[in-house]
């Protein structure tokens, strides 16, 4: 088990190093740069910065020196947001983001299983056509009308909710972006869980269990359940690495101060480092939570082995 | 004597999709979406980029603008740069009368202060006092119908959200195609080939895989400037991965059958059997995919044109329609009602038939 999540580990490495070096290239490419401000910047000061981060030199060595503190755990400093590091604008975002994140997943895996599993004990009746339809409509409607609709609804029409902001984690604020973040994911685990669900209530053990005389209560949670979450889990790695990391939808209407938003006001600003730090995290998030779910699948499956 | 009629695959599977109501329906809604997305401009009486400076931000509503209880304030109105008093008013057969007075003798080129407001036109005088103090104008009501409002710079919503819907189903048809060319084009090679290249090319999609994919939609856009046409090339480009893999999944199998085989004994080259009987073998799956792949499209494009990475002014598609709705939801609820409605129904619509199309050329199914 040890051996197993070391050697995943290791062969982490060289992913993350193709993800790096691409983007690294890939948005070098790009026309711009972080000090060509619309203003503009008097040329010796432009040129001072530049030689401060390196930028005045070749492309393969600036390559280098951003590889090389990386290996140092060094994200660089931001160059559109002075006097902050990457690592200290992460510091202060991503307690908020994973904050939302993390209760989102929570509500999208217990919610969408539970739904999951009515719909299937229930096929083809009116409770199941709910859980379709609901599946359907989480799917479709896309983040960014969900979240203006429940900040018309629920914060100017009833008042119950703030409309935007992050009041310091204030339960009430944190309603609105959690409901937006988690409703597309109930949707999907609703959905993988519905199918699997019908599928392992059709199968031969659970034939047997009822022969046996089981209760209806055994033999849907220990026995149909056990076997029918392995889709859920397996998607659920994707899912954690996608909400933990923020997202920039709901970061922007909500006026949350995570990292979700970075990535495109960095991108948009040629801010390079903030940029690669953004990409660095999300790699990092989805190998680990891959190799998360991997482990809780052995758990869950005792035919998986880990050599 | 009567052979039965063989009955093949697609008419097997037009049969059981014209079975499913929600498909069918689904398709009938999505035919009338594109005609009253491609036609419905022409007839709506606006034009998408018509600024009206009287009606800014005005709500739906099906009776024509200017309302009756509007007209004495925008007669005011119109006529306070002018200087002049409004003695009174009334309306005869479409044409308003007002009578308007100043200390100073009235000047006639006055009425063209009521021609400037879109609610009046054809503004002529019709009486002037001895002394000139005193003048009675008229002028047409022109009557601007608003359907579903007008926007923060007074421009036609009926006729943008129509626009904005070419733009979005255009693009959602077109990157879906330049997506599926190229994933099945990559993956059915890929697997035919098999050995090192293929080994090779579905490292190469691994890696793309792990890209974070906003961040490569993002470069794109950067890449290509916000580019109406190269965006959808942009976004094609990024979707293909998927179709790439099943496609590869698939050949794979294919490749083994007997009658490629035999195919390939008859001297036939790798692109005669990738055209002949590969592709064609999975065009199902193909039609599947494509299916569901272009109501993610159109939420891509959406979503990039919320951020303001996507179209640009004047043109418009649904997503920076509902991002402008997002910015003036308080006090004009249906900037983003209207957009939002339009989106969400056409993608359930096409997931509706994608699945419909899935349930019927599945043929474990069957």
């Amino acid at each position: 088990m040890v051996k197993y999540v070391l050697r995943r580990l290791l062969t982490a490495i060289p992913t993350l190093f193709v993800v790096v070096t691409m983007s690294f290239f890939l948005m070098r490419l790009a026309p711009g740069g972080p000090f060509n401000q619309e203003k503009g910047l008097m040329p010796v000061i432009k040129a001072n910065l530049e030689r401060v981060y390196h930028l005045d030199e070749p492309l393969w060595k600036q390559y280098l020196y951003y590889l090389n503190n990386l290996a140092h755990g060094d994200l660089g400093p931001s160059y559109v947001l002075p006097d902050f590091t990457v690592a200290e604008l992460f510091r202060v975002g991503l307690p908020v983001s994973m904050q939302l994140g993390f209760s989102a997943l929570l509500l999208a895996l217990t919610l969408g299983t539970f739904l999951g599993v009515i719909g299937a004990l229930r096929q083809n009746k009116a409770a199941d056509y709910a859980v379709i339809t609901l599946a359907t409509a989480g799917s479709t409607i896309p983040t960014f009308v969900i979240a203006p609709l429940i900040q018309i609804y629920f914060g100017l029409t009833l008042k119950w909710l703030p409309i935007a902001g992050w009041n310091n984690g204030a339960f009430l604020h944190q309603v609105g972006p959690v409901l937006t973040l988690s409703l597309p994911y109930v949707a999907i685990f609703a959905r993988l869980m519905r199918g699997s669900m019908i599928e392992a209530l059709r199968s031969n053990h659970i034939r047997t269990a009822k022969a046996m005389g089981l209760s209806d209560w055994s033999i849907i949670v220990r026995h149909a359940m056990r076997g029918a979450l392995l889709p859920v889990v397996s998607f659920a790695g994707p899912a954690a690495a996608g909400l933990l990391t923020g997202s920039v939808v709901v970061e922007t209407i909500f006026q949350l101060p995570g990292v979700g938003r970075y990535f495109i006001d960095a991108a948009i600003n040629r801010d390079y480092t903030l940029v690669m730090g953004t990409v660095v995290l999300i790699a990092v998030f989805t190998i680990l939570f891959n190799l998360i779910v991997d482990i809780i699948y052995g758990f869950i499956d005792p035919r998986v082995r880990y050599e | 004597m009567n052979s039965a009629k063989g009955r093949s695959l697609w008419a097997d599977a037009a049969r059981r999709l014209w079975l499913n109501k929600a498909a069918v329906l689904s398709m009938a809604y999505l035919a009338l979406m594109t005609a009253v997305c491609v036609i419905g401009p022409y007839f709506t009486g606006h034009d998408f980029s018509t600024v009206y400076q009287t009606y800014v931000r005005v709500p739906p509503s099906i009776a024509p603008y200017p309302q009756a209880d509007a007209i004495e304030a925008e007669l005011n109105e119109s006529l306070k740069r002018a200087r002049v008093e409004v003695k009174g008013w009334e309306r005869k057969e479409g044409r308003v009368f007002v009578t308007i007075s100043a200390d100073k003798p009235v000047d006639e080129r006055t009425v063209r202060y009521l021609d400037r407001s879109d609610a009046f036109d054809g503004a002529k005088v019709e009486e002037k006092s001895a002394d000139g103090l005193t003048l009675t104008m008229s002028a047409a009501v022109s009557e601007e119908r608003f359907l579903f409002g007008t926007d923060p710079n007074g421009r036609d919503m009926l006729t943008r959200t129509f626009v904005a819907g070419r733009v979005s189903l255009a693009i959602g048809l077109l990157a879906g195609m330049v997506a599926v060319s190229i994933g099945v084009a990559y993956g059915a090679f890929s697997g035919f080939m098999g050995g090192r290249t293929d080994e090779v090319m579905m490292r190469i999609v691994d890696v793309l895989y792990s890209l974070p994919f906003t961040f490569f939609v993002i470069m794109l856009v950067v890449f290509f400037g916000r580019n109406f046409v190269l965006m959808f090339v942009a976004v094609g480009a990024v979707l293909w991965l998927d179709m790439a893999r099943i496609v590869r999944g698939q050949t794979l199998s294919i490749k083994r059958q007997e009658y490629v085989q035999a195919a390939e004994a008859l001297g036939v080259g790798w692109l005669g059997i990738l055209t002949r009987h590969i592709v064609p073998n999975i065009l199902g799956t193909i039609i599947i995919y494509v299916t569901l792949l272009v109501p993610q499209v159109i939420i891509l494009e959406s979503f990039l044109s919320f951020l303001g990475l996507g179209v640009q002014e004047p043109m418009s598609s649904w997503g920076v329609l509902i991002s402008q709705g997002a910015r003036n939801m308080d006090g004009a609820p249906w900037l983003l009602i209207v957009p939002s409605f339009f989106l969400t129904s056409t993608l359930f619509a096409l997931n509706f038939l994608g699945d419909g199309m899935r349930d019927a050329l599945d043929p474990k199914d069957r």
